[in-house]
């Protein structure tokens, strides 16, 4: 039983083989990961921004934007954008589809988060600010957003972590990452050690990643 | 005081509705240059509405308002113009919690008035010398006492160089043993020829600093006059009921 297990999942000859292959789906997936987390959080950071200037034109389709693509499957957005984009004319990679459909789903969340934090923070400093003479957008620039990003930050890491970790799916649409990687190898070696393989260097990406978080909530606490 | 020439601040006929009750029911307001009023009332009475009317973070409903020359509440004011001239102090003190106190000092030297970042930290550092903490400019917020905090909030204001201050209630969030550090501050202003529009209950700051002190009640200046005048021969039943209720006797 025991050999059985090790022979299926802890295959070290398996392992060996195929460890580039896990290791380049590594590379893949970090690439994917950073790109979405820096278009996803500026994104929803800049749709909080404008949707709190209080212009209709402006706030009216950030906040239908947010609603729906928070309530939609990134797996369905994704397979939209890569199999029927083609349809009307817009062809993408897989790569591009998962950027696209992660930090869209991101940013959703994140303007939603920010949004919070906007709305938490308290009118009085609305008031001391704007009773020097400062502009509505100098206010929300200078004195409620830094406030309003440190309050988002527990609830943001959660979210960015979530979404980073769902560039698995981008293994449906023949990115080679470390899931698609993983399985191809699994099939030609009728083994599923790299499944296993898949496992840890997921844990090896993203535990350092939540440790990461864990300080950024730690850092930027208020300190009262 | 000389209440004899242009009055610096000038409210007319000023009506305020939260939701179509009103509040303020017409009050009419003159305040000298240099002048210090005082605004005394029972709560809910609308003086801290007619503060915050006079820097517009309350939008009157009828009445004027005419700061140094300037109608506030034409149409073709530019409020944040205006604001520049008007230091205001809260009750909440509403420092930036992620700025130091040099940092709230000098926000809107730089930002507002476009000076050098050189320039702002030399104004900033002497309005917090003249509030006797600039030996505090680098700590923050929440390292400060209540006074300490309310007194970075008057720097703030200070740093602007207002033709006009308005305080709502700076004192009454403080614990009793900090609010003197503050009305020092405040008396030092009124020394320096600072004019101040203050709404408060430190009715003994009122007798030694004011130059004139107005009972407010029901969203109407009952009355108003010397303090010695308000306080020891009030013309109204209302304001002497109030005096006894608050001990301002």
């Amino acid at each position: 039983m025991l050999a059985r297990l090790q022979e299926n999942f802890f295959n070290l000859d398996v392992a060996w083989r195929y460890l580039p292959s896990i290791g380049e789906g590594m590379i893949v997936t970090i690439h994917l990961a950073v790109l979405i987390v820096f278009t996803g959080l500026g994104l929803g950071l800049l749709l909080a921004f404008l949707r709190a200037l209080q212009w209709r034109v402006l706030s009216w389709p950030i906040v239908i934007f947010a609603d729906i693509f928070r309530a939609l499957p990134p797996l369905v957005v994704l397979i939209i954008f890569y199999f029927a984009g083609p349809f009307v004319g817009i062809r993408m990679s897989g790569f591009v589809a998962t950027w696209l459909s992660l930090s869209l789903a991101l940013a959703a969340f994140a303007e939603e988060i920010f949004w919070a934090g906007i709305l938490s923070v308290g009118r009085g400093q609305w008031e001391a600010a704007r009773s020097t003479g400062l502009r509505y957008g100098q206010t929300l620039g200078y004195v409620v957003l830094p406030q309003a990003v440190r309050l988002a930050i527990p609830p943001l890491t959660n979210r960015t972590i979530a979404v980073t970790k769902m560039t698995a799916l981008a293994s449906v649409v023949a990115v080679e990452e470390i899931l698609a990687n993983a399985a191809t190898a699994q099939a030609y070696s009728a083994n599923t050690t790299p499944l296993t393989m898949a496992a840890i260097a997921y844990l090896v990406i993203f535990v350092p990643l939540v440790a990461f978080s864990r300080w950024i909530e730690h850092r930027f606490a208020w300190k009262h | 005081m000389s209440t004899t020439s242009e009055p610096i601040l000038r409210v007319e006929g000023l009506h305020k509705s939260f939701a179509g009750v009103e509040v303020l029911h017409g009050v009419d307001l003159a305040v000298a240059p240099q002048e210090l009023v005082f605004i005394i009332g029972p709560s809910g009475s609308g003086k801290s509405t007619l503060l915050r009317c006079c820097n517009r973070l309350e939008e009157p409903t009828s009445g004027r308002i005419v700061v140094d020359g300037t109608d506030i509440t034409a149409r073709s004011t530019d409020i944040n113009v205006v604001r520049r001239g008007i230091g205001m102090v809260f009750q909440s003190f509403n420092l930036y919690p992620h700025m130091s106190a040099l940092g709230n000092v000098t926000l809107a030297l730089t930002k507002v008035l476009g000076k050098s970042r050189a320039e702002a930290t030399e104004i900033g550092r002497a309005a917090l010398d003249r509030v006797g903490l600039l030996f505090k400019e680098a700590a923050f917020p929440n390292e400060l006492s209540g006074g300490q905090q309310q007194r970075v909030a008057i720097a703030r204001a200070l740093a602007l160089e207002p033709k006009v201050m308005l305080f709502d209630e700076p004192t009454s969030a403080l614990d009793p043993e900090l609010v003197g550090s503050v009305l020092a501050v405040m008396r030092d202003m009124r020394l320096s020829g600072m004019t101040m529009i203050v709404v408060s209950h430190e009715m003994r700051f009122a007798r030694d600093a004011a130059d004139r002190v107005v009972f407010m009640d029901a969203g109407r200046i009952v009355e108003e006059g010397p303090p010695e005048q308000i306080f020891t021969r009030p013309q109204h039943q209302r304001t002497s009921t109030f005096l006894e209720a608050v001990g301002g006797h």
